[in-house]
């Protein structure tokens, strides 16, 4: 098993008239045996991120910087290397909305079959591991309710034994107890020596099972350290407010909106909408190189 | 009042079973239940959008007799969705989708626009332009257009990150106070609906007999609702 290590990572997309920075110097290591959570709200880049990682990048991205797995270039590697070698046999994809990602027209089983042939992996086991019984696997698509999809996804992802797993906002739309369970799933993983990176916007899922937790605002990572740290004694204003926003908390939004990808400004991009921002907020800060890093001029 | 009387209603079969429920103006009433209890299914009867096996559903006192193209009803009830994107034509610019129900009253868009803070700019993208968190702004935006007495709101904020789900709780509340609307609130998050209503319903499903399992595609047939 070897690191992934990200290293100021920035993805632009070129529209017409106009370059989307979604990701801007992001960097970030990830070891077997540890669960990073990626936070932030939707629309601040989080998914980019991962579909980079994977070659999922559309036509018009451009990248920059480097995300390494072992002695493989992730950025530069060419699909049959991604599709060969990394694709589901070291990093496996849980992706958004998993049943829209099956085909409708196959049972579970099948494409979990399909999967373990090529990946040499065991489907059984998979089933076996994620909670699915034969009697799930022989529906289609539209007869699996939210969890059975989400489980039926997790086992296509970890049919081929990756060490690394990207679950992408794998809650969504699963009830509480349905979340606690695949959150266990996951931390077994972890406990296993595997690693997870879990992006989502459910604070209550990172905070369950996170080692260290990442928030992402505007395409950079404005706060990381260990998740007691972050969530309980948040040093980024953005990251306060994240927290403050929950319902056991003070229920408040954080005012204003974010900032358009599009039109970042120079400085701090949350500055706008911070209330502790001054004149030296139109220089952009730097993330700090502490084990609980803040990108903020005037840390709370 | 919004009320549900001993409605039965589902697909096939039925999902839910004799249940009652009632929204009074300006309350907010959560529903809870876990997947597959049947909440969407209720809402979807209280919206008028899908018409029951048996039971009454009545509007201030109206009993509703169309369901779906029928119910002239439905222009007082707004309904908001777990996933904005399935909900929103595709083609059309959050400034067109908001402004659907109004006929193009372009003032009342920007009225809109402005209670849920939407900038100029995104109204002129697309949907696939923005973030789920936009989208649902503009959804929310085109749900309180015709100035509904009742709005539904199905896992509005499954979607949206803990800052989105504040701000539009809080434009909803709002809206409240100024009109009067009743609102019915579901979601599977008991810390949001105690935070966010009056009062919660809790909607049990009966086990499925031999598995257990409360989240197979086969929902459970019979369901008792209780107030906690």
């Amino acid at each position: 098993m070897v690191n992934l290590e990200i290293d100021r990572l920035s993805v632009r997309f070129a529209l017409p008239g106009a370059t989307v920075n979604a990701v801007s110097d992001v960097s970030l290591r990830i070891r077997p045996g540890e669960c990073v959570a990626l936070v932030g709200e939707s629309g601040c880049g989080k998914t980019v991120l991962a579909s980079a990682l994977l070659g999922f990048l559309p036509g018009n991205a451009e990248t920059r910087g480097s995300a390494r797995l072992g002695d493989t270039e992730l950025l530069t590697a060419t699909d049959h290397e991604l599709a060969t070698h990394v694709r589901g046999r070291q990093i496996g994809l849980i992706p958004q909305s998993p049943a829209s990602h099956l085909t409708p027209v196959r049972t579970a089983r099948s494409q979990l079959e399909e999967a373990a042939r090529v990946l040499q992996g065991d489907a059984d086991v998979a089933a076996q591991r994620t909670g699915l019984k034969p009697e799930h696997l022989d529906r289609y698509p539209h007869e699996l309710s939210g969890g059975m999809a989400q489980r039926v996804a997790n086992a296509l992802a970890l049919v081929g034994e990756p060490w690394l797993l990207i679950a992408d906002e794998p809650t969504t739309g699963l009830d509480r107890e349905l979340v606690d369970g695949l959150l266990d799933e996951f931390r077994r993983m972890v406990d296993d020596g595997r690693a997870v990176l879990l992006i989502t916007h459910d604070l209550a899922a990172a905070q369950r099972i996170a080692d260290r937790i990442a928030v992402m605002y505007a395409g950079r990572i404005v706060e990381i350290g260990p998740a007691a740290g972050v969530l309980g004694d948040a040093r980024h204003p953005y990251s306060r407010g994240l927290v403050d926003a929950l319902p056991d908390r003070a229920f408040r939004p954080i005012p204003g909106r974010p900032p358009l990808l599009t039109n970042l400004p120079d400085g701090c991009a949350f500055a706008p909408r911070c209330d502790q921002a001054t004149a030296i907020c139109e220089e952009r800060p730097v993330l700090t190189d502490d084990p609980h890093a803040v990108a903020c001029h005037q840390p709370c | 009042m919004l009320t549900a009387q001993h409605v039965t209603a589902g697909y096939r079969d039925p999902v839910i079973t004799d249940v009652s429920l009632s929204v009074r103006p300006g309350q907010t009433v959560g529903l809870a239940g876990p997947s597959g209890s049947g909440k969407s299914t209720l809402a979807r009867v209280l919206a008028l959008l899908h018409k029951p096996f048996r039971g009454v559903v009545s509007i201030d006192g109206e009993a509703v007799t169309k369901f779906r193209f029928g119910a002239l009803q439905r222009t007082r009830i707004g309904v908001l969705f777990q996933q904005p994107r399935l909900s929103v034509d595709p083609r059309f610019t959050l400034r067109r989708a908001i402004a659907e129900p109004l006929r193009g009253n372009q003032e009342r868009v920007e009225e809109l626009a402005d209670a849920v803070m939407l900038t100029a700019d995104l109204l002129d993208r697309r949907p696939h332009e923005v973030s789920d968190g936009q989208l649902q702004r503009a959804c929310l935006a085109r749900a309180l257009a015709l100035r509904p007495r009742y709005l539904i709101c199905d896992e509005m904020t499954t979607m949206l990150d803990a800052s989105t789900t504040a701000a539009l709780v809080g434009v909803i509340r709002a809206y409240q106070e100024e009109t009067g609307a009743g609102v019915l609130a579901i979601s599977h998050d008991s810390t949001l609906l105690g935070r966010w209503a009056d009062e919660t319903v809790r909607l049990q499903p009966h086990p499925v007999s031999g598995t257990g399992q409360r989240d197979l595609a086969d929902a459970p047939t019979r369901n008792s609702p209780t107030t906690s």
